[in-house]
């Protein structure tokens, strides 16, 4: 009888009804573990004994010149390059190298590309309906309803990303800025854990950076956001930790101005800069 | 968006697809009045020849309606579509011809003339079952949807597209005709199935059949947009059209972009197949010149001409051009490809989103004249 009544009541909810929620296992602080990690491409080293930690909720900086490894570390996150040696563990709890791309996606990390790469023809809304994580497979894409659930986390990422008034316009004809937010709004859909983000500010105008800025700060917290960068100016204006990768291993670490001083880091990257 | 519900039912909400039923349903009243309440020898009536033609007519246009859909909203250009209409239709013309039973001109009660002419002396297994209605109004839609499944699977499984896909269709469109054109394959050779009598039961020479069977086309057609609507207005719809627009980026979001095309593929193939089925009685003959690689080619101008990627543009391009081809192959007929060439040219050139681009270019302009952004879903270069 109790367990009829169980069923009745008004404020129980069954464990199927639960969305299924990100297993990641963050409690002992990072979110993300790389250790000794080595890849080469025809015995050049791309990656030479990388260690790297990033903790959940920060907003990371990796800064490095040309060739450094930055983005063959990120294809080693994603799934997209298998290293020759190290592990890289997410969370505590999975390891990275034993999934391939589309789990390591659905487990909640995010990769934005340099080039920003949205759907023309689309709205800017439906740009973000398309790449919420729902079931996409063709029996239900073809039925699926607009409910008021969706509409609000479509509306919520919308003013994340500051593109309410443009949502029913094309997305072909947003600005090169507005689509690389577009873009990182349609990685919020997916609801991430961890955002890798390669170069957001390349090619955008001074108010534009600092919108992006404010966008990628604004993230961090919410969820761990780790950012691939080359201008200086931007990185010194969001970041609290700052990682120098310099032929494929970190060189520094730090806050920008503990980076910023050091000789090491002076003689590679900043001095060509300056 | 949020009014209707049921995923079949959303195109009633929209003014463009209630525009173009009200428009179809007309045209099919009008021309059934005119048939049949206006005298013979009036200025204004319709005579069985021109029903008969506007029927065709209108089985082209669903043609053009299945080739839209894969084109317009999913990037495929299909070269080959006439395949699928051929196949369709060789459906429908094996059930007609079984409906002559002992009326042909050897008089064998089962097997068809050219099947007694080569001597056979029993029909083929794959013939079996076309007497029976249920069977071959069946098959018209699962023969083309069958090959578009297998075809479909094997091309878009290895991610051929583009330019390589077109050219591959255009190839199986010509290896049918040229195996239908083989006696031994038991559909009539060259001359394909022809001197067709009844079709479940209606003399196919009378107007009054011919006038249903007119009706009869234009209500698929109206169902067939009905569904293409249906599916390009829907979330399905959108990855379709954001798989035409950048393939990897949609994989990337987790769709399985090869079997949205396939699904698309093999509705669009089904369609193909009724528009042959509903072509064949109409004009009284299927021949392998169906799946002639030319054929498929101005299927794919008609819809160019009448604006990709809107479905209304296709019936639109498709009733057009065939009315003027009936006009020019009329007056003179050596020049009708010269003046389709041209036509194709000169819409390529001054109206790059064909007729119902310029429909809607005039709407748009009328209604809001300070608007200047494009704001449709319309195919970007």
């Amino acid at each position: 009888m109790s367990l009829l009544r169980s069923f009745a009541d008004r404020d129980r909810v069954f464990d199927f009804l639960v969305p299924a929620v990100s297993p990641v296992d963050v409690r002992h602080g990072p979110i993300l573990y790389l250790e000794d990690v080595t890849v080469s491409f025809d015995g050049f080293k791309a990656i030479n004994n990388l260690n790297l930690t990033v903790d959940d909720g920060e907003l990371r900086c990796i800064i490095g010149p040309n060739g450094a490894g930055k983005t063959t570390m990120m294809d080693i996150i994603t799934g997209k390059t298998r290293p020759d040696s190290g592990s890289v563990w997410f969370g505590s709890r999975h390891d990275l190298l034993a999934m391939n791309e589309p789990e390591i996606a659905s487990l909640g990390i995010g990769r934005k590309f340099q080039k920003p790469t949205v759907f023309e023809a689309l709205s800017v809304f439906e740009n973000l309906e398309l790449a919420m994580a729902a079931d996409k497979r063709i029996l239900p894409t073809l039925t699926a309803r607009m409910s008021g659930e969706i509409r609000d986390r479509i509306e919520e990422v919308l003013v994340t990303i500051g593109l309410v008034e443009l949502h029913g316009r094309p997305a072909g004809i947003l600005s090169h800025g507005q689509k690389q937010w577009l873009e990182i709004g349609m990685l919020l859909m997916q609801r991430p854990r961890l955002l890798l983000v390669d170069e957001p500010v390349a090619g955008m105008t001074e108010q534009e950076m600092a919108r992006t800025a404010e966008l990628l700060t604004g993230l961090a917290g919410k969820q761990s956001v780790v950012v691939v960068e080359h201008d200086m100016g931007f990185v010194r204006s969001i970041a609290r930790q700052v990682t120098v990768l310099h032929q494929g291993s970190v060189l520094a670490e730090g806050s920008m101005d503990q980076v910023s001083n050091d000789p090491k880091v002076i003689e590679v990257y900043l001095g060509e800069e300056a | 968006m949020l009014a209707s519900r049921f995923w079949l039912t959303r195109p009633f909400a929209e003014r463009s697809t209630q525009l173009f039923l009200a428009v179809l349903l007309a045209a099919m009243t009008l021309v059934t009045l005119l048939h049949v309440a206006v005298p013979q020898g009036h200025a204004l009536h319709v005579n069985a020849y021109t029903v008969n033609l506007f029927g065709k007519y209108l089985s082209y246009a669903l043609l053009a309606v299945a080739v839209d859909l894969v084109w317009g909203y999913l990037g495929i250009l299909s070269l080959g579509h006439g395949a699928f209409f051929a196949l369709g239709g060789y459906a429908m013309g094996m059930y007609l011809m079984r409906q002559i039973g002992d009326r042909g001109v050897y008089g064998h009660p089962e097997l068809p003339d050219f099947m007694v002419f080569l001597s056979w002396d029993s029909l083929p297994w794959y013939w079996a079952g076309f007497d029976m209605a249920w069977f071959a109004f069946l098959m018209v839609l699962l023969a083309p949807g069958a090959l578009a499944l297998v075809f479909g699977f094997l091309a878009f499984r290895s991610r051929v597209t583009g330019v390589y896909l077109s050219i591959i269709t255009q190839a199986l469109t010509f290896a049918l005709m040229l195996a239908f054109f083989r006696n031994e394959m038991g559909f009539g050779g060259n001359n394909g199935l022809t001197d067709f009598r009844d079709i479940l039961g209606f003399n196919l020479r009378s107007n009054e059949t011919r006038l249903g069977l007119f009706l009869a086309t234009g209500v698929a057609l109206a169902l067939g947009y009905l569904l293409c609507r249906a599916i390009v207005g829907s979330k399905l719809g959108r990855v379709c059209i954001a798989t035409r627009d950048a393939e990897a980026r949609t994989r990337f979001l987790g769709y399985r972009v090869e079997r949205f095309q396939l699904f698309v593929f093999v509705v669009s193939a089904m369609l193909a197949g009724l528009a042959g089925a509903l072509y064949v009685p109409q004009v009284g003959i299927i021949n392998p010149s169906e799946f002639s690689p030319l054929f498929s080619i101005e299927i794919v101008l008609w819809v160019a001409l009448g604006g990709r990627a809107t479905l209304y543009g296709a019936v639109i391009g498709a009733i057009l051009v065939n009315y003027a081809k009936t006009v020019f192959t009329g007056v003179m007929p050596d020049a009708w490809l010269f003046a389709l060439g041209g036509l194709f040219v000169l819409v390529t050139v001054f109206l790059p989103r064909g007729v119902a681009g310029l429909l809607a270019y005039r709407l748009k302009r009328r209604r809001r004249p300070d608007d200047g952004g494009a704001t449709g879903r319309e195919v970007t270069p």
